[in-house]
């Protein structure tokens, strides 16, 4: 269609075209600004060394990734430190969101209940959640040793002793975060047809192979999603970390998107943090491209 | 034992193991109630949830140790703005990502979608430096700019694309035939019957606004110029160490009011994350 409306030279495929465009652009423009310039820029950053005395920077190639591949043992360290935090958070986080969704996607009485207490955390924002837990988890005084002690156990000093503090840091997580995955777990149980859960129980299967052969088969695509998002979240865990536990102690919770900050604009290492930015932009990426194969593989 | 006892049995089970695994939501935040209604001394001694006196001088305390009424505010016009901004821009570029057809939007939804998932942590070095560079170190505009302009705007023009995707085109129409430009269109007719979405998306993004904490860190110095997330944080005496009486009272006045939103407005809130989870 190219009939001309208004105006002797436009016709009406380039006015949508413009309109589009104009529609875009202000959204476009922001993101190139302040999200497209700052990713090429903290490829080129990772390159340099900054100066703090001369206040100059200048190039250095590959030397920040080789510090950190090879000289730098607490990049390695870092590296665990992140891996064993998704490696406790994801799976504890995914297996208690589906028991709970299964236990409440039926509207049973209380049902809802339920569901608003453990959703709650989720809107709660993570300073005040750590905040909280912070305090509930002091040595000798705090409410959860107080607890243990009641029936005869004598709790750790939860967020100073290495292993303690990443097991807090992460079931804390886990509390504040378990609600949302819940939550879409139970949106996808409920758009399963009922017929078909129906039918297996007249043909005399019990609950647990109707789970296995059924609600565990059609649920694998939100199964996917959302390991993706839980997976991607526990990589950029921040709050927690800076809140209850400074990375410490020994390093012992320092993760890699804690690491970035504090080499960012606690030491001011600006060529390295750069690097260890790209590093998290290429795992990250790498996810989500793994998602895109893995969903496209099903089809 | 019939099958009905059974039954009955089994549901109650159910609901103690429920009610069990429910403590650690709910105790934490009634903690956080007790602590905050008693004095500095007792925070820690007195082992019981209920305070031996009720220090209410704890609430008055907060706003004399910083601008707490201030910095509540910061947050509550940075909130509003963010998800006023982000609604109009992404609904507007998502109408036309879903309803334009113009060379070069696949692209533009391409580029999009592949910042969806990407933690501010990749990109806040070099904004910090350009927000140094535009003269916008301890303002307010970082932490309105990079949400809106961040994956969180990304992910709020993508899910209004999805709605209008699936919005019938009929009554669109009929507005182009009433002679209504394509703004027009968009704004008198696509918009109103956009409302679900855009309450969907105005929620979490007033959340994602309001919970902020790693750019007013970065950004923001001044303690004036704190949101809510830096004040609570914020609560410490001469050593560093936190004033757990005081710290305890603000988290509960900064974190009930949104409680008892979501309380009343539960269903709306929890459908509108299900609906951000279920766009990959």
């Amino acid at each position: 269609m190219s009939a001309a409306i208004k105006g002797p030279s436009l016709t009406l495929k380039a006015r949508e075209a413009i309109s589009g465009w104009l529609f875009v652009s202000p959204i476009l423009t922001g993101f190139m600004i302040f999200f497209v310039g700052p990713l090429i820029a903290v490829f080129y950053y990772s390159t340099t060394e900054w100066n703090l005395l001369s206040q100059q920077s200048h190039f250095v190639g590959i030397e920040n990734y080789v510090d950190a591949l090879t000289r730098n043992d607490t990049f390695w360290d870092v590296l665990v430190n992140s891996l064993v935090f998704a490696a406790g958070l994801v799976p504890l986080n995914m297996l208690l969101a589906l028991g709970l969704a299964l236990a409440l996607s039926r509207s049973v009485r209380g049902a809802v209940f339920f569901r608003t207490v453990f959703f709650a955390p989720v809107i709660t924002s993570a300073v005040a959640w750590a905040i909280i837990w912070t305090f509930l988890l002091q040595h000798e005084s705090g409410a959860v040793n107080r607890a243990l002690s009641v029936i005869g156990i004598n709790g750790p000093n939860w967020l100073h002793e290495p292993h303690w503090a990443m097991a807090s840091v992460i079931f804390t997580r886990v509390l504040k975060t378990v609600g949302l995955n819940m939550i879409l777990y139970i949106a996808a149980l409920q758009s399963i047809p009922r017929d078909y859960t129906e039918a297996a129980r007249l043909e005399g299967a019990n609950g647990w192979e109707i789970f296995r052969r059924i609600t565990w088969p059609l649920l694998a695509p939100t199964t996917l999603v959302i390991m993706v998002i839980t997976v991607v979240g526990s990589l950029k865990v921040f709050d927690h970390i800076y809140l209850m536990t400074g990375g410490g102690p020994q390093n012992a919770t320092l993760v890699l998107a804690f690491y970035i900050y504090e080499q960012g604009f606690k030491f001011f290492n600006t060529g390295y943090a750069s690097a260890l930015a790209v590093i998290l932009f290429v795992l990250i990426l790498a996810l989500t491209i793994l998602q895109t194969i893995l969903k496209a593989a099903r089809k | 034992m019939t099958y009905r006892t059974q039954q009955k049995i089994t549901r109650i089970c159910w609901i103690i193991g429920l009610c069990a695994l429910a403590i650690p939501f709910v105790f934490p935040f009634i903690w956080m109630l007790s602590g905050a209604l008693k004095g500095q001394a007792d925070v820690f001694s007195s082992a019981s949830l209920i305070p031996s006196k009720i220090h209410w001088s704890n609430f008055s305390e907060i706003f004399a140790y910083q601008p707490f009424a201030r910095q509540y505010f910061n947050s509550l016009y940075i909130a509003v703005l963010v998800t006023g901004l982000t609604l109009f821009l992404a609904s507007m570029a998502g109408y036309a990502l879903a309803r334009l057809r113009f060379s070069g939007s696949a692209l533009v939804l391409l580029l999009l979608i592949s910042a969806l998932m990407m933690p501010e942590e990749v990109t806040i070095i070099p904004n910090f430096f350009l927000m140094k560079k535009l003269g916008f170190m301890n303002t307010h505009m970082p932490l309105i700019l990079l949400p809106l302009f961040g994956s969180q705007g990304v992910m709020a023009t993508f899910l209004m694309r999805q709605f209008f995707l699936a919005l019938p085109k009929e009554l669109e129409e009929a507005g182009r035939m009433d002679g209504l430009s394509r703004f027009g269109v968009y704004f008198k007719v696509a918009l109103p019957l956009s409302r679900p979405a855009l309450s969907a998306v105005g929620i979490i993004t007033f959340l994602f606004s309001w919970n902020l904490f790693l750019e007013p860190l970065v950004f923001v110095n001044d303690i004036e110029l704190f949101t809510l997330p830096l004040a609570l944080a914020n609560f410490t005496d001469t050593y560093g160490l936190p004033l757990w009486h005081l710290q305890l009272a603000a988290t509960a006045l900064a974190v009930i009011p949104m409680l008892i939103v979501y309380i009343l407005a539960q269903r709306q809130i929890v459908e509108s994350f299900a609906l951000s989870g279920v766009k990959g």
